[in-house]
């Protein structure tokens, strides 16, 4: 599998992500710059963390229009898989591949630790090494991720099984103090209604060696590839 | 021709930074003050546009690129 990473104006976690695909996975692996129009053949293509345009308007707001964002619209439409971490999430939500919004954080503050999310659903491409309940311990850094979508979007999402991350307590229970960011229904990553797209606030590439502090985000990008790789 | 268009959350979204700034209000002793709404304000200078166009156009901008509707509303009128 080969994957592609969207680099914008303001991205800051692509090199981090090029290596824990490319390094850590062993995969071939590549930048791709947000104004060309050429996807250079990736079966994934990553929106990857940081200030794309510099969050300015809203984040992930101009990232939408950046030229190359027409082919991965219709690399997404052809069913191919497409994985937005943190502002990718943020952009996933503002081109309108996943439903919803962000608000700034319930405290109003930017969280850069590390947390706690249980996997809901182990029946993605993006989850399938886990367990559903599985508790993984991922860092994130963000100012908006507090999800926001309007009560029958959240049903409608809920009751297809399209919410795949909460943030929970290290046992896994649920509960204000453990929703770090104030997200609607603890949502912390979901996927689209063909299972092909996933966004989600937490960054796995920042948790692949025991370097890093934690090796929970491999199972992630590793279900991408459908194997663990030692 | 300009146009100021005031982006702000819906009512049904919580605004937490309005809410602060509200509190802010009530501990320096404004406390007539019943709630505060954050919003974004745009000011665009149209050229070649008449007020028609204007009154199709500039709604078409805030609804695609200022505003989310999932959660931002907007209102908007000619300044000059």
């Amino acid at each position: 599998m080969k994957f592609g990473v969207v680099v914008f104006p303001g991205s800051n976690c692509d090199a981090d992500t090029l290596h824990a695909l490319g390094d850590i996975l062993g995969r071939e692996a590549v930048y791709l710059w947000h104004k060309d129009h050429d996807l250079k053949g990736v079966d994934c293509v990553v929106l990857p963390g940081g200030f794309a345009h510099g969050d300015y308007l809203r984040s992930g707001a101009i990232a939408r229009f950046s030229p190359l964002m027409r082919e991965v619209g219709e690399h997404a439409a052809r069913g191919g898989l497409v994985l937005g971490i943190c502002n990718g999430f943020q952009v996933l939500l503002e081109m309108g591949l996943l439903p919803g919004a962000m608000l700034r954080n319930k405290n109003l503050k930017f969280l850069c630790r590390f947390v706690t999310v249980r996997v809901e659903s182990e029946k993605t491409a993006f989850t399938r090494l886990a367990r559903k309940g599985q508790v993984l311990r991922l860092p994130i850094a963000h100012f908006d991720g507090n999800y926001y979508a309007p009560p029958d979007v959240l049903d409608e999402v809920e009751s297809n099984g399209r919410v795949v991350l909460r943030y929970c307590d290290d046992q896994g229970r649920l509960s204000e103090e453990s929703n770090v960011n104030g997200s609607l229904r603890s949502i912390a990553g979901l996927v689209n209604a063909a299972g092909n797209v996933m966004g989600l606030m937490p960054h796995p590439e920042r948790a692949v060696e025991d370097l890093l502090g934690g090796t929970d985000g491999r199972l992630i990008l590793e279900s991408l590839i459908g194997g663990r790789v030692p | 021709m300009k146009v100021r268009i005031l982006v702000s959350f819906k009512d049904s979204v919580l605004d937490p930074q309005g809410q602060t700034v509200k509190n802010a209000l009530l501990t320096l002793g404004y406390g007539f003050v019943r709630d505060v709404r954050q919003g974004k304000v745009f000011e665009l200078d149209l050229e070649g546009v008449s007020e028609d166009e204007a009154r199709r156009l500039v709604p078409e901008i805030a609804s695609k690129v200022l505003a989310n509707p999932i959660i931002e509303t907007f209102v908007w009128d000619i300044l000059a």
